[in-house]
């Protein structure tokens, strides 16, 4: 069964201009992957190989490429919602977690119960009307949660949303992030560089190559995610990512005839 | 707010004014310096006739008029030139040639072109703020997060809403600090320009009692309207700080 496509990702070239002395950067290339509708996708990849630089361009936040990118949209929804959590929480620090949620939703969902919800899923209820600078960082990320799920994205960008906590916390929001994601399911494309975080989570991990990325391999992860535990099976997904990525000695940043 | 421990040393330091007006009163001679009983006696009877109140008013009036179009130009202005780096290459030298247009030049050219009117007082007085403001609302839009300009990109934020929410926010505490400096610099140039051109308000009866060499009225419309200007500082602007930084630490 040919299934429906969410994300079509087409970019021949992107490129960094030049800054000062420094010279012109391919940050991604010929990098192609489409992803289904409903699908869980991880980007896993060394550090600086042009993860955050994808997901802008999904995101709209970057034009400057040549290339394709296709989000696709339904009938009730002619202009396709994306969701972005990004690395920080970028929540508005002059106003109340439950504020920050209410800001980006339409009327309907602001009247829907969607928010109180959420609130109570990421368990913040009782912080609804705390300003974000009072949060501990695990509720701040909680809060970015809640925002990103509150829109009902058709796609939801994250970019390693979990970095920078201690394992623990980044062990609860992952179990926190797969419950809200079993009940509000959306399409999922999830950056990091823990190769543990990608085989606890996803339905598919795309490992790019170092700079420029482009796709390196596909891992299908065809063991539903309550048999995969916290031991042995991680491990086996994890070494099989990990073979994948080994032998990558870091390729010199050629310079670049592509790049202007 | 003033607590107890600094009500006293600020007594103390009130009084010693007035002793030190006091004697240089005796010293100088009443016709030029008079003792502050005369000048409370004039103020007194001013506040009873209702003169210093309404010329008060008028000032008062033409100071909040001035001064809310000189921030609403002056904040669009400068949030337009410190956000797009062509509009401020552009403007910049004008800006730097109004910034030290001196304030009796641009009064006495709006008397010339719009007449001695109403219009042409405010004119002048905005004319005079409007630089300020965009100075200082420049330098808080080029210091805007991008984090967050994106955030609303990405979630698709209203321009309405991005304003509101994010941009002005952001950009409140340069907002404050223009509307302060901007309340202690448009009363000074209202008074100018009514003394200039107008015929009533506390720059004219200043200058009418500058005519007859009448110290203790200049005096005590200088307290009384003093008074006023820090009541309003205390009474809104504070708070206002305050409302606007209240999601701090």
């Amino acid at each position: 069964m040919a299934a429906v496509i969410q994300l079509e990702i087409d970019i021949r070239l992107k490129c960094y201009p030049a800054v000062g002395n420094a010279p012109p950067v391919e940050a991604l290339k010929a990098l192609r992957f489409s992803v289904p509708v409903g699908e869980f996708t991880c980007i896993v990849g060394p550090s600086g190989c042009g993860k955050t630089t994808l997901l802008n361009i999904v995101a709209g936040l970057d034009a400057d490429f040549t290339g394709r990118v296709d989000v696709a949209a339904t009938a009730e929804r002619p202009q396709p919602v994306i969701g972005y959590v990004f690395q920080r929480p970028r929540l508005l620090p002059w106003r109340t977690v439950e504020e920050n949620i209410r800001l980006v939703l339409s009327p309907e969902q602001n009247r829907s119960g969607i928010v109180d919800d959420l609130l109570v899923a990421t368990g913040l209820a009782e912080a609804r009307h705390t300003y974000p600078e009072r949060l501990s960082v695990g509720m701040s990320r909680r809060a970015a949660l809640a925002r990103a799920f509150a829109i009902e994205p058709d796609l939801l960008l994250m970019d390693e949303p979990f970095v920078s906590l201690d394992e623990t916390t980044a062990e609860r929001l992952r179990a926190l992030l797969l419950s809200i994601w079993g009940r509000r399911p959306t399409t999922v494309l999830f950056v990091t560089h823990d190769t543990r975080e990608a085989a606890q989570l996803a339905d598919r991990v795309i490992v790019l190559t170092p700079s420029p990325g482009s796709v390196r391999s596909i891992i299908a992860i065809e063991t539903p995610r309550p048999h995969r535990g916290n031991g042995e099976v991680i491990d086996a997904i994890r070494q099989q990512i990990l073979g994948e990525t080994s032998g990558d000695s870091a390729k010199q940043p050629h310079a670049l005839k592509n790049c202007r | 707010m003033p607590d107890r421990s600094s009500f006293w040393p600020r007594a103390a330091s009130f009084v010693a004014f007035l002793a030190v007006w006091q004697m240089g009163s005796l010293a100088v001679g009443s016709r030029q310096l008079p003792t502050p009983l005369s000048v409370l006696a004039v103020l007194w009877r001013g506040l009873l006739d209702g003169s210093i109140p309404y010329h008060i008013g008028v000032t008062l009036a033409r100071v909040a008029v001035s001064f809310t179009i000189a921030m609403l130009i002056g904040g669009a202005i400068g949030i337009a030139m410190g956000r797009s780096r062509r509009l401020d290459r552009f403007f910049d030298s004008w800006l730097i040639l109004f910034l030290n247009v001196p304030a009796v030049v641009s009064t006495i050219l709006c008397y010339v072109w719009f007449g001695l009117v109403e219009t042409a007082a405010i004119a002048a007085v905005a004319v005079n703020k409007i630089p300020n403001v965009v100075v200082t609302l420049r330098e808080g839009a080029r210091a805007l997060n991008p984090d967050f300009l994106e955030m609303a990109q990405v979630y698709r934020l209203s321009r309405g809403k991005t304003l509101r929410h994010i941009i002005l926010p952001e950009l409140s505490p340069f907002i404050v600090a223009a509307a302060r400096s901007g309340l202690a610099l448009v009363w000074k140039i209202v008074l100018v320009v009514e003394l200039l051109g107008r015929s009533n308000g506390v720059g004219f009866q200043i200058y009418s009692a500058f005519q007859n060499f009448d110290v203790p009225e200049i005096l005590a419309y200088t307290i009384a309207f003093v008074a006023v200007i820090q009541a309003i500082e205390l009474v809104i602007l504070r708070p206002l700080d305050r409302h606007a930084n209240r999601w701090r630490r």
